[in-house]
């Protein structure tokens, strides 16, 4: 009795051997990188984290389809390496022998991708599944572009400025106009009131001699007239 | 005194700095100095627009002063394209994260973007997404919206701090020339406590002498100095016609060459430990890499293998498994490498830089700093172009006196403006570089060649001594003296010829940006066609035909003059006499006195 046990157990044991090894087919290679991901909170990879890892993948066969019945055993582990590193085989729930398509694994994995992830407080860079590339999500867009926000505002600022100065100058024009029509109007009344040209007083200037030239004035007579 | 100062220009087109300190140096002595004693004091003198100036110091000379207007309309025209793509990237700078620190996703999402995966993100962000440049010159493209409304800000900043001539330009320079310095001071201590700095630094002070062989490097030094400290572009001219007619235009021009000097130093520290930085980062990626392929390789435990024990791990792995480390390929890392990859151009400030900040913590608020630094130093660098470009045309009798000073400069920015425009095609950024390498160098050379020689033997040399006696207090010493009849004019000369030579010696080429290129992403090496340098050769010519032609112009009407009898030589006049009889446009003084009340 004990002998035919000892025989099946040898029997299983090879054919798991067989089925899962480096490069078998619909065997993957994981690959994990805990140091980096947690630095000084990065836990130690034994038997405990391996039995996790078969839990997962079960639940993930039997969340990605129904009628699946993946026990643990039915994931197979080996090559665990120092790096962590491993290959795995689902083998068939109901037939011990023969391991799950790599396409439904794949599936599977990629549907529940997330959830593995968190089990072991890792990301898809950290929780490598060799031959399983990630779909990478898409940064996130405003519908309007920040760019033309800022651009809107400084450009509001320019054209407030100029607006500004602009109507400043025109201002100032107006003012300086009226400054010089008012001395105008001074100017006329400067007969009536003492006024003072270069320190002498206004009255003891001739001031028709200023305005006419004496040396031309006389010379009227020479030119023809028109 | 308004200091300018061009650093902007020598941050975007300069090249290896390791050695440049030495050519440039002396290129500031014997060069840029007297040269910008010479304009100082010749506007401040005369207290004229360039055009005007020269047509006062001899009718023959007046070309020089057009050729000046020349060049700062050409430059004018292109700088404020570079102010475009700092703006764009300002303004980019307040999204998070930055635009430039990811490649976005292709059609399918299943990897990147595939110029980009190939290049690097901040390469895609910049040729793809900022100038969507074209693969070579004579493919135009289009005309690309986003920088169109860039271009229209920074026109109308141009004309919002221009609108009243120096007025406003005095105010705004007093923002534009101080907040830089305070970037600077920032981005330096924080500069200096990023790792990888003190490479950064001793790469900047040791100089490698081989360098120094290379007559381009002088070449870059001598033209440098013309950007710098704004020689020969007939704005020192007419800001410095402002001044009092007594200031000690000696000394201002020894301070600003000095605090240009001190400035571009003090730039270049921040500059280089950044780069320190960046090439530090850079060679521990390629560190890192390289120990992530062997880990996986072999199966090893994380860790085991260090930055420090690195060395030691491969020549040991390289001994057991020669072939399993062959299989890898392995990049070769060397930090020198890092240091040395001397991006010259834009490149240095949209690519390198960029990528820096990506690295810094807080990088959007280093990012959102620098662009309005750089904004700053190059627009302080604008006003001196269109005040080169303004106050001729407002001295110029073409320009009746009824038109307004903020009329006239509103035309002449919507002006620029539209030609602009072509920079904003496809291939605007080929463009720019030809306009750079060509308009801005030689017709500099050739116009502060005329300016030295005219001055100093058309004016004469005593005279001028006599003006600047007049005017400071006191003899200009024997440096002057030395400098302005031989040195200068000789090291133009020299400088001219060697960049001739350099031209004839080998086709002008220019480096294209080709995803379909077999080497991409390195950059595709072509040659200019016939159309493009022609146009090259008229960029260089245009400013510098101006002085023989005017010369030309003049000889011809004194011939005709000379037949007529009654022709009456114009007076020699003197820098005292000058000032007693032109009045200058802005502070004429009425001669008609005014009745007062008492």
């Amino acid at each position: 009795m004990l002998r035919v046990l000892l025989l099946t157990l040898s029997v299983v044991a090879i054919a798991h051997a067989e089925l899962c090894k480096p490069d078998a087919q619909n065997a993957f290679k994981v690959r994990l990188s805990i140091k980096t991901a947690l630095g000084d909170n990065a836990y130690a990879w034994d038997a405990n984290e391996e039995y996790l890892f078969k839990a997962m993948m079960a639940f993930a066969m039997r969340r990605y389809s129904s009628k699946s019945m993946t026990q643990i055993s039915n994931i197979l582990l080996c090559n665990v390496t120092d790096r962590v590193s491993f290959w795995f085989v689902v083998t068939d729930s109901s037939e011990n022998v023969t391991t799950v398509p790599g396409s439904e694994v794949e599936a599977a994995i990629r549907m529940n991708r997330n959830r593995i992830n968190s089990a072991f407080l890792l990301s898809d860079k950290t929780l490598q599944f060799l031959k399983i590339t990630p779909t990478l999500s898409p940064p996130v867009e405003p519908s309007t572009p920040v760019w033309l926000i800022v651009f809107g505002v400084v450009l509001c600022l320019i054209l407030a400025g100029i607006v500004f100065l602009v109507v400043a100058g025109i201002r100032q024009r107006k003012k300086k106009n009226k400054e010089s029509t008012e001395r105008e109007n001074l100017e006329e009344k400067c007969e009536v009131t003492i006024t003072v040209e270069n320190g002498i007083p206004c009255e003891a200037l001739d001031l028709k001699a200023g305005h006419i030239n004496g040396v031309f004035a006389a010379d009227n007579e020479r030119f023809t007239s028109l | 005194m308004c200091r300018r100062h061009n650093k902007d220009h020598e941050i975007l087109f300069s090249r290896e700095r390791g050695a440049f300190l030495i050519p440039y140096f002396i290129a500031l002595l014997f060069e840029g100095i007297p040269l910008l004693h010479l304009e100082l004091a010749l506007g401040q003198c005369l207290r004229k627009g360039s055009i005007r100036a020269w047509n006062t110091v001899s009718p023959y000379l007046g070309g020089v002063g057009v050729g000046s207007w020349m060049v700062s309309v050409l430059v004018s025209l292109y700088y404020n394209t570079v102010l475009t793509w700092v703006m764009w990237y300002f303004i980019n700078s307040f999204q998070e994260p930055l635009p430039w620190s990811a490649c976005p996703l292709n059609e399918n999402r299943t990897g990147f973007n595939e110029e980009c995966y190939r290049s690097t993100a901040v390469n895609y962000f910049w040729y793809r997404k900022t100038l969507n440049i074209t693969p070579n010159v004579t493919e135009s493209g289009t005309l690309q919206w986003w920088l169109i409304l860039c271009l229209a800000a920074c026109w109308a900043i141009v004309y919002l701090c221009t609108i009243r001539g120096i007025e406003t330009t005095g105010k705004a320079i007093y923002v534009t020339a101080i907040f830089p310095y305070l970037v600077l001071t920032i981005f330096l201590i924080h500069g200096l406590t990023l790792p990888g700095a003190t490479d950064g630094l001793a790469y900047l002070f040791t100089p490698n002498l081989n360098t120094l062989k290379n007559p381009r490097v002088w070449l870059d030094a001598a033209t440098q100095i013309f950007f710098s400290l704004s020689l020969a572009f007939g704005g020192l001219i007419a800001f410095s016609s402002y001044n009092s007619p007594k200031n000690d235009c000696e000394k201002d021009a020894v301070t600003v060459a000095i605090v240009n000097s001190m400035t571009s130093l003090y730039a270049s520290i921040p500059v280089f430990s950044v780069l320190g930085f960046k090439a530090t980062t850079g060679y521990w990626d390629c560190l890192d890499r390289n120990i992530i392929s062997i880990i996986n390789e072999f199966d090893l435990p994380e860790e085991s293998i260090m930055r420090e024990n690195y060395t030691a791990w491969i020549s040991f792995l390289n001994s057991s498994h020669p072939e399993k480390i062959a299989g890898l390929k392995l990049k070769s890392c060397d930090l020198q490498e890092f240091l040395d990859q001397s991006v010259s151009g834009t490149g240095l400030v949209f690519i390198i830089f960029t990528q820096a900040i990506i690295l810094m913590p807080g990088s959007r608020a280093w990012a959102i700093l620098f662009f309005i630094m750089l904004f700053c130093l190059g627009l302080s660098s604008m006003f001196g172009n269109i005040e080169g470009v303004f106050t001729p045309l407002l001295e110029l009798r073409i320009i009746s006196k009824t038109i307004r000073k903020e009329l006239l400069s509103g035309i002449i920015c919507l002006i620029c403006f539209i030609i602009a425009l072509c920079f904003t095609l496809g291939s605007g950024s080929y463009w720019i570089d030809i306009f750079d390498s060509y308009a801005g160098t030689v017709p500099l050379l050739v116009i502060a060649f005329f300016e030295v020689i005219g001055v100093a033997y058309v004016y004469k040399i005593k005279r001028f001594s006599k003006d600047v006696k007049w005017m400071t207090g006191r003899k200009p010493n024997l440096y002057w003296q030395i400098t302005w009849r031989f040195i200068s004019p000789l090291l133009l000369l020299i400088v001219f010829l060697a960049f001739v030579a350099l031209q004839i010696q080998k086709p002008s080429s220019y480096a294209a940006w080709n995803p379909k290129y077999e080497g991409f992403p390195m950059k595709e090496e072509k040659v200019y066609p016939p159309w493009v340098l022609a146009i090259c050769v008229l960029l260089a010519v245009l400013p510098c035909v101006f002085v023989p032609l005017v010369a030309l112009f003049n000889l011809i009407k004194q011939m005709c003059r000379s037949k007529d009898t009654s022709f009456i030589q114009p007076e020699v006049f003197s820098c005292q006499e000058a000032n007693c009889n032109f009045c200058h446009p802005k502070e004429s003084i009425p001669i008609v006195s005014v009745c007062k009340k008492k």
